[in-house]
This record gives structure tokens, sequence and C-alpha cells, in this order.
């Protein structure tokens, strides 16, 4: 099993003067770029610090939100494909159905596959809806172009001949041909994320590696769908190394140390669904049978424990979280247990996404939980054998 | 009264799909365009509908995606659908044809209308979007997406009560109704934002008589916004509606059918 280190490089100082709204609309006179810039400095010290545990790397992106600084993934993938050496680097990722030039975003992703030399992960995705309205693009048309975007990054990227035409609805190019090209071959792994078992059925078609993000003990049902997409295609069965999981992850030597972690990495789930709420539903993001079930003041619950209780991520308890497979938290052995027991629930998964920083965590706290994290229970994590091969024949 | 339009009616930009359509009363042609969100697909029974069937014949199709179907494929700009309701006049042969909408229906009509005025007699606009009346950096009208459904009902309505239906009392139809209004109103105008850049600067080709019906208490649009689009058309009238906002044919539906009827008669003669 692979773990990448996640933090979306968050300002939590600005995170008690939100009144309703840490997304979209909130004043950005509230970061000092003095305060700004040491943070950043200190997220990329605590990358490489994770580089040289043997941890992978997870970026990500969001726009005008105290939650996350990282405004332009490509700006940070380019730091750290120059300051790193060995970690793979994911974006998770690339939000190509609101930008309205993927040529831009297919140079940008070969650039840092030549720097890094072959270590870009590359996830597409759809985003969360609170960024529509700063985007601006239809948000009616985001899965057409979402896909449409895709595969023009695709030929881009592995086109070497000569340039090519491009001439559709979202797109208007003459002459695409990108320099340089990507280092590996044909294209970099490609990933991406879903909640949903028709869209996970379909990146199972691709082949491309799935990430599903607090979904808890209910994530069976989607890599399941994602199974059958893949054993259509290929007609075999979709390796671990397909499957990718968002958790929280707090470790300490003692069960205290690590509850007090604990609350503290969970500063993101509690904060991350701040936004003024006619942000959270853009028209067309959701299904019109969704929409109903709102106007009815009916919600639809992500996360379950392995009983079936409902749990909510921005309100549950530490021990809740736990319960969900949403957060891993507790001594190295109790970390292990509950990853096993989580990946087993899932029939196999190769990819823990692990957000081992959060919110107004220490750099002392960080580096404690990514190092005590990679002494004791990464090396187990490479040893644990999957209920399904880790990996194709073919890779 | 609907069934000849709806199974006969062949309309090729429906890509083999049904127009969904009404019609009620006898007399003049009257083609009625329905508001979008947060209103939507227009109720036949409504009081509006009623009013103006005493006195025409009144065709309202209800626009791709507001109705029972999806919008097919094709069609994604208002300037789509003004080239849907040019093909339906001239599939149902109509001519001397009076042409009203409301809100996002009377950016269509007004769509139309700078394309062609062959089979139309009269436009009728009740509180128009469809133009950019003031600078870059003033919103001509509220973003409906970022505000809450009271505050809409609050700057839609001269009475607020008219737009916040009690939702426990809607049917699941009425319901799936005002889900789809809120979807397609987007995916016809949600960039630009509810207008058309150029529709303004071709407000000049329309030379037929041309009325602005504006509910007075409407704060969704800005101040002055009716009297501009007016002021683009010309020779047009602009009539100002009391105690209505930007909804006046559900606010004030026997003045809108009364100012109309009477603004017409020349035509219809």
């Amino acid at each position: 099993m692979k773990v990448f280190q996640f933090t979306e490089q968050p300002y939590p100082q600005a995170w008690d003067k939100h009144n309703g709204s840490l997304r979209v609309n909130l004043p950005n006179r509230l970061l000092d770029p003095h305060v700004a810039s040491d943070l950043f400095h200190r997220y990329y010290d605590e990358w490489q610090l994770a580089d040289e545990l043997g941890l992978e790397i997870m970026i990500n992106e969001h726009h005008q939100t105290a939650t996350c600084m990282s405004s332009a993934c490509v700006i940070t993938l380019a730091v750290l494909s120059r300051i790193t050496k060995r970690a793979r680097l994911l974006v998770l990722g690339y939000p190509i159905a609101n930008r309205p030039d993927p040529l831009r975003a297919a140079e940008e992703l070969a650039t840092i596959d030549v720097i890094s030399r072959g270590r870009l992960e590359m996830g597409f995705v759809k985003g969360v809806p609170q960024e529509v309205p700063i985007a601006n693009l239809n948000p009616v048309f985001q899965q057409e172009r979402f896909w449409e975007a895709h595969d023009f990054i695709m030929k881009a990227l592995s086109s070497h001949d000569e340039p090519f035409n491009w001439e559709s609805e979202n797109f208007h190019y003459r002459h695409v041909n990108i320099w340089p090209r990507p280092w590996q071959q044909p294209h970099p792994p490609v990933w991406s994320t879903t909640g949903s078992k028709a869209t996970a059925k379909k990146l199972g078609g691709y082949g491309y590696t799935m990430a599903t993000l607090g979904t808890g003990y209910a994530t069976r049902p989607i890599y399941d769908a994602y199974r059958e997409g893949y054993r259509e295609k290929f007609r075999k069965e979709a390796p671990a190394s397909r499957f990718a999981y968002l958790g929280f992850v707090a470790i300490g030597h003692n069960r205290e140390e690590a509850r007090r972690l604990g609350e503290l990495v969970l500063s993101y789930p509690r904060s991350s669904g701040i936004v003024h709420p006619p942000f959270r539903n853009p028209p067309g993001y959701l299904s019109i049978g969704d929409n109903v079930r709102i106007l009815k003041g009916e919600g639809k619950p992500r996360s379950y424990t392995k009983d079936g209780r409902i749990v909510d991520m921005g309100k549950g308890s530490v021990q809740d979280l736990i319960d969900a497979g949403v957060l891993f938290c507790g001594t190295p052995d109790e970390v292990y247990d509950q990853i096993v027991d989580f990946v087993q629930h899932c029939g196999g998964m190769g990819n823990l996404l692990m957000m081992g920083h959060a919110g107004p965590m220490s750099h002392e706290d960080t580096v404690n939980n990514l190092t005590l994290f990679s002494k004791e229970v990464l090396p187990r994590l490479k040893e644990f054998r999957q209920p399904v091969p880790e990996a194709a024949a073919a890779e | 009264m609907s069934a000849a339009l709806g199974g006969g009616l062949r309309l090729p930009s429906l890509a083999g799909s049904n127009l969904e359509i009404t019609e009620r009363g006898s007399g003049a042609p009257l083609l009625f365009l329905h508001s979008g969100h947060p209103t939507g697909r227009m109720d036949p029974a409504a009081e509006i509908i009623t009013k103006l069937a005493q006195d025409f014949r009144v065709i309202v199709p209800t626009h791709p995606g507001f109705g029972r179907d999806p919008a097919p494929a094709n069609l994604t700009t208002v300037d789509d659908l003004a080239y849907l309701y040019l093909d339906l006049l001239d599939a149902m042969d109509l001519s001397k044809v009076i042409l009203a909408g409301v809100s996002f229906g009377a950016w269509i009509a007004a769509e139309m209308a700078v394309k062609s005025t062959q089979r139309l007699c009269a436009l009728v606009l009740g509180n128009p979007v469809g133009i950019k009346v003031g600078g870059r950096e003033s919103r001509d009208i509220v973003d409906i997406y970022s505000i809450f459904d009271k505050q809409i009902a609050e700057l839609a309505y001269a009475d607020a009560k008219l737009g916040m239906p009690d939702r426990t009392k809607l049917s699941e139809d009425e319901l799936t109704y005002m889900a789809k209004s809120r979807e397609s109103t987007a995916r016809y105008g949600w960039s630009p934002y509810l207008h058309n850049p150029k529709l303004k600067g071709r407000l000049h080709r329309i030379r037929i008589p041309t009325l602005i019906l504006y509910g007075a208490a409407d704060r969704i649009l800005a101040q002055g916004y009716g009297r501009a689009f007016a002021a683009a058309i010309p020779g047009a009238q602009y009539q100002e509606i009391a105690e209505a906002g930007h909804f006046p044919h559900l606010e004030q539906p026997e003045l809108f059918a009364r100012h109309l009827t009477n603004f017409v008669r020349e035509c219809v003669k």
C-alpha cells in the first residue's frame, strides 16, 4: 500500500472570523501575506519531511477560501517537483471543468512531469459546488465539459507527431502540439474522485485510480461499481492499486495524545462546510431528484459506521469518526488495525490519502504525526497483503 | 387542447422530442413565453392565461427543460429558443402573431423579434431581462443563485408571500418543476448572466409596435432597466404596473391582460 501525505495548506488564523462563510465571499483582508508566507514555507518543509520518511505526497486546490490557500495546484506541484526527491506527486485534483483553457492544463501537467522526472500522478476532479460561482462556467454542462477537457488533455499529452485540431462545443484550438511532452509514457497515471456509483463504473471502464472522500463504511458499493466497470472492459479483477481513500490520521504514543491530535485534525471537516448556503448548491450540480429532496428538507447522509449508524462528518466526535472509518486515530497498533479493517471492508484498497495535518495543528504536532506513522505503521502497511492483487499484471 | 401541437409538429431543432405546448381560447394568435426561476412552467389554468384566452387564441409552450422531459442536448442558449419558436410559428403557419413574454420569456421574445418580425404584429414584454445596461462593475440583474429563496421572493414580488408557497403543500410534480426551472434558467442564462451582450445593439431592428409592461416594485432588475430596454426599441411604449414586481402577469394578471389587449387593438383588426 502507498500512503500519501495531504494537507489543504489552510489559513486557520481567519477561521474564527467567518461570519457564516469561510469560502467564496470571506474578505481577503483577513489574510496577512506575511503569515501566509510563513505557512506556505512550513507546509513545504513538512512535505519534504514526508518525502524523506517514505510517504508519497498529495496536493489539491480550492478557491477564495481560508480552508485552502492553494488556489493553483500547479504552483504547489512546481515547488515540490524541485524540492522533493522520491515521492509520487499526486494532484487530486485539478478541476478541469472549471477552466476555460485545457491546453494550458496539459502544458502545465507535462512540464511538472518532466521537472519531477516522472513523479506526477494526475487527478482530474469535478470540484466542490462552491467553486462554481467563482469559475462562473455553466454548472449545468459541467459533466460534459469535464469529460471533454479530459479527452482533450489526454490527446494533447499523448500526441507527438504533428499538431492536431480541436473544434467542439466547449473548446477551440487549431494547432495543438505541447512542449515539453510528459516524461511518463504514454501519460502520467490518471486519478479521479467520486461518490456516485454511476461515475465509479465509468472510471472502472477507463482503469483510472478512483478515490472516495469521507465515505467510510459506505465505501464498498462505490468500489464494487468500479469493479464492475473494470471487469467489463479489462476482463479481469481491478487490482487494489486502482482504489484510494481519503482518511484523517492522528497517531500518538498513547491514546490520550492521539485523541488530542484527532480533535485538531477534525478541524478540517468541521470547518470545510462553512459556506454561505446558496453557494453550496449551484444549479445543475445536483440532479433534479436530489434538488426535489432538498426542497422537501430531506438530507442525504454520506458517512456511516460499520453497523449502519449515520455520522455527520462536520459534527461527529473523534470516536464517531473512528467508528465511521473516516478518522484513523490511536496508538500505532490501533491505527494499523483500523486501516486494515477498513481495507478488508473495501475488498482491497491500495492508496491511503492521509490527511495528517489540518487546521491549527502546529509544526511540531505535524512532524510527530508523520514521523510516528512512517516509522511504526507505514512499514507494516507496505507488507500488508491485500485481499485482491496489489497491482495489475502488466503494471 | 394541445394534442395537435404536441403530437403533430416536428420542429427540426427539437431532435425528435416534442414541444410541450397548450392552447386556449380563440381569435388572434398570441404566443406567450413564460418566465424563468423562481417561477417557470406556466400552469395552463393560471389566471393570466384565462384572462387572455377571453380575447385571443393563446399558445403557451413550456421551454425545453422546464417541463416533463429533459431539454434536448442541442438547445443550450436563448438564441436556440428564439429560433425554436420562430420555427414553431412557421410550422403552425401563423401570421399577425402577438408575441408576449415575461422576464426570461421576454428575453426570448426580444431575441425572436430582432431576427424576424415577418409573422408578428405586436410585441409585449413584461419586466424583460436580456440586455446589459450598467457598467462592467455594476450588476443589472440580482444574482438569484447567490441568495436565499426568501430573499428572491422579497426582491421579485410586491407581496413577497406570493413567492413563498408552503412547500409542504406542494405536490411532487410542482416541486420537480421548481427544481427544473432553477436548473433550466441557468442552462440558458448562466453566463453572460441573464443577458446577451449583443442584444441591446440589435433592438433597433424591432419595427413592430412594442409595449414594455413593468411591475414597478421589481427589485430584481436595477432601477431604470425597463426604461432603458424601451428606449432601445424604436417607438416602444413603457407602462408601469403598480403593486407588482418582477412578475406582473402573476401579481396583477387583470391589469397585465387589460394593458396588453388595449395595446394590440390596432394590430388585431
